[in-house]
């Protein structure tokens, strides 16, 4: 028995469903092997994975507040994916954002008025945007390659912000340790309720959310933008400008990783940390191919993603569960997500023999 | 219909099986433990001596607790969540035990009075929540003794993390103790600005080495800088756990955090009731820090290392005893006082003769 992989010839719209199942069904089978084999009861384990951070309001709300830097940033990458413009710097873009954003609040920090939060989270969108635009430009002029630009960028912004962190920016009142000082209240996103940090952040989410689906899916820009991602010459030809594409590209991109970045640090932080991001920018990469590069999908697959990190954790408290055991089942699941989303492109068949390479004879006699 | 209806039912029964169990067993309840650790508790410093230490509270205390950790726990928004759950896990007692958790551990904290937080290496303590720290610095000044009698050189070498209170009092504390027992020796100090990063501590560790440095210290977590030392021929001293397996042709002594004499005590203290918020400062008489000395110490000297030691634990000798000034020839402690803790926790000036400059 050979089991092969055909070329559908175009996409199964059965599969770009049944995919996802598939890959559930597959992640809890080995993830209960898995589990078994290491002794834990695997329905106990996999409820405390996956259903116990849910199990009230509170983790909910908790889910959001991770999952909602992970989703800026994955949103902004469809946009330039779309355009086949390799952006992998959205780590930097965000840190970049979170720097400016603090930067701003520490002048500030006395203000009472709503302004400050304006202004905040704007130098923080602002900093992301000049971020990504500064791969725009070397791209553009210089022909750079934007992969390796934007990941070279991130070690920069990540070194800027602890450069800061460390200098100017440190609270003078910290004893020298690397932080700065908490923002005043009015740099801060409000909270959404009493209990919990769900914040303003969700809404700006929710905005970039409805504007990222309406550029892709009904605007020209965004037509252009997809032609541009199939066919770069085809995008020539019709007098599609790649160079401004490419630039509106990076910097819607970084401008909403720049959103993620002060969200953080505007949101539940509240003062600037070396630590700001633990690679949200690099998590978005996977969120934005889970989601296929579609905004409702990359919804999903942030608060999946949200999800694993957070029963990661609850695995640990509550069942002793080492961290690598849990990241082993993460990287299980999102393997077989991707993994099984080839069904969508190809048909698999399972035979008896290899098939015959057919003879020239034959094809000439086809033609 | 069918579903909602069974639903009461079930909780009720639950709710009778619980309310039965609390009433059997509220005497032996065990004591809820959680650690937040800030790296894998494999990293063989920081994270694994609090690991140690968790352990000897399950050693000492055994049935009388539950204990559990989270390790890797970034320091951003990811601490506060982790810290909350556990609170609102039943969790009665919880150490954090990275500087970075300070604001995240106070402010839960503020929401969950009845659990006891202990935050390590902190400055901001609250009616529930204490801080604790290891007096690191006095391992530094036997560590700086012994330095002073097996350099040849005259040079020390220091692997620095950041230059907080903690780094400069122990840079500080190694000065003091070379100024008494081979005046004209100094300190040379590599700022790597990280807790852990092997890479980069062995390449501070070459850069003094080639500096002349013949006695290497760290202040960071990994054991890079003494297998440096190893390689190179040079005697290294050890921090956070016992390093001398990576290197015993180099390491003369190591200051080993053993937080479970703390732990031990904290959460006996939570059991008994008589829990306090504190701000705890371990050294050598608390048994917070132990200096396993080696025998590439000559014995003469490493008895005397030992009566220094013994001295430090008696209270007899304080290595911060006065006449002590900055850079600058200002008196900061006078002759024949003894820094205070909170002198010594905003220590932010090097001594006389530290001949580097202390990075602003």
């Amino acid at each position: 028995m050979l089991l092969s992989l055909e070329p559908r010839g175009q996409q199964s719209r059965a599969m770009l469903w049944l995919s996802p199942l598939l890959a559930a069904v597959l992640t809890l089978c080995s993830g209960a092997l898995l589990f078994t084999l290491l002794g834990h009861d695997p329905l106990a384990t996999l409820h405390t994975l996956l259903i116990a951070p849910l199990a009230d309001w509170y983790g909910v709300s908790e889910l959001l507040v991770k999952a909602l830097p992970i989703l800026l940033c994955a949103l902004g990458l469809a946009v330039a994916y779309q355009a086949r413009i390799w952006n992998i710097g959205a780590e930097g873009q965000l840190l970049l954002g979170a720097l400016a954003g603090s930067a701003m609040a520490i002048q500030i920090i006395d203000w009472d008025s709503r302004w400050a939060l304006v202004w905040v989270v704007l130098a923080g969108m602002a900093a992301g945007a000049a971020w990504g635009g500064l791969t725009a430009w070397l791209r553009t002029q210089f022909n750079a390659n934007e992969i390796l630009t934007s990941i070279m960028l991130n070690y920069i912004a990540l070194n800027l912000l602890l450069f800061f962190v460390h200098g100017p920016l440190k609270d003078p009142a910290g004893f020298n340790f690397p932080e700065s000082a908490m923002f005043g209240d009015a740099s801060r996103l409000p909270l959404l309720s009493e209990d919990g940090r769900l914040h303003a952040g969700l809404y700006f989410a929710l905005l970039a959310l409805v504007a990222v689906w309406v550029l892709l899916q009904k605007s020209f820009l965004g037509f252009q933008i997809k032609v541009l991602g199939l066919d770069r010459r085809a995008a020539g030809f019709v007098g599609f400008r790649e160079k401004r594409l490419v630039w509106f590209a990076l910097l819607v991109s970084g401008g909403l990783a720049g959103l993620a970045g002060v969200g953080e640090v505007a949101g539940p932080i509240g003062q600037l940390v070396p630590q700001v991001s633990p690679g949200y920018g690099y998590a978005a990469i996977t969120v934005a191919f889970l989601g296929r590069l579609n905004p409702l999908g990359i919804v999903f697959a942030s608060l999946l993603m949200a999800l694993l990190y957070l029963g990661g954790e609850n695995a640990q408290m509550t069942m002793n569960l080492p961290q690598a055991i849990t990241q082993l089942f993460q990287g299980m699941m999102l393997f077989f997500l991707l993994a099984c989303d080839v069904l969508i492109l190809y048909r698999p068949r399972l035979k008896l023999k290899w098939a015959q390479r057919k003879t020239k004879a034959n094809t000439e006699a086809l033609a | 219909m069918q579903k909602k209806s069974k639903k009461p039912l079930l909780r009720a029964l639950v709710a009778a099986l619980g309310f039965s169990a609390t009433l059997g067993a509220s005497a032996a309840d065990p004591l809820k433990v959680g650690f937040v650790y800030i790296g894998p508790i494999g990293d063989h410093g920081w994270t694994y001596q609090h690991e140690q230490g968790r352990q000897a509270v399950i050693k000492e205390l055994g049935d009388k607790v539950e204990t559990s950790y989270v390790e890797n726990v970034p320091e951003g928004a990811d601490a506060e969540r982790v810290i909350r759950n556990m609170a609102k896990g039943g969790f009665d007692l919880i150490f954090t035990t990275s500087f970075g958790y300070m604001n995240p551990t106070l402010k839960v904290a503020k929401q969950f009075p009845n659990v006891t937080f202990e935050h390590a290496t902190g400055y901001k303590q609250d009616k529930n929540t204490a801080t604790y720290l290891s007096r690191s610095y006095e391992g530094r000044y036997v560590g700086g003794f012994l330095a002073a009698k097996m350099t040849k050189t005259k040079k020390i070498g220091y692997v620095a993390s950041f230059p907080i209170p903690e780094v400069i009092r122990d840079i500080n504390a190694i000065q003091l103790a070379l100024d008494k027992y081979n005046p004209g020796s100094e300190i040379k100090v590599v700022w790597v600005n990280s807790w852990f990063d092997p890479g980069k501590e062995s390449d501070a560790a070459n850069a003094l080495i080639d500096q002349g440095v013949d006695v290497v210290f760290q202040h960071t977590d990994s054991p890079a800088p003494i297998q440096t030392a190893e390689r190179r021929g040079v005697y290294s001293v050890g921090y956070a756990s016992d390093m001398a397996h990576f290197g015993p042709k180099a390491v003369l002594t190591s200051i080993v955090n053993d937080w479970g004499p703390h732990y031990v005590k904290s959460t006996q203290a939570v059991i008994d009731g008589t829990w306090k918020s504190q701000d705890f400062w371990g050294g050598l008489a608390e048994d917070t820090i132990r200096l396993p000395i080696s025998d590439l110490v000559p014995a003469d000297v490493k008895a005397e290392a030992e009566q220094i030691i013994a001295d430090i634990k008696s209270g007899a000798f304080h290595p911060f005893t006065g006449p002590i000034k900055d850079q600058s020839g200002v008196e900061k402690i006078p002759a024949g006082v003894a820094a205070t803790n909170a002198e010594l926790a905003s220590m932010n000036y090097y001594v006389e003769n530290v001949k580097a400059e202390l990075p602003k």
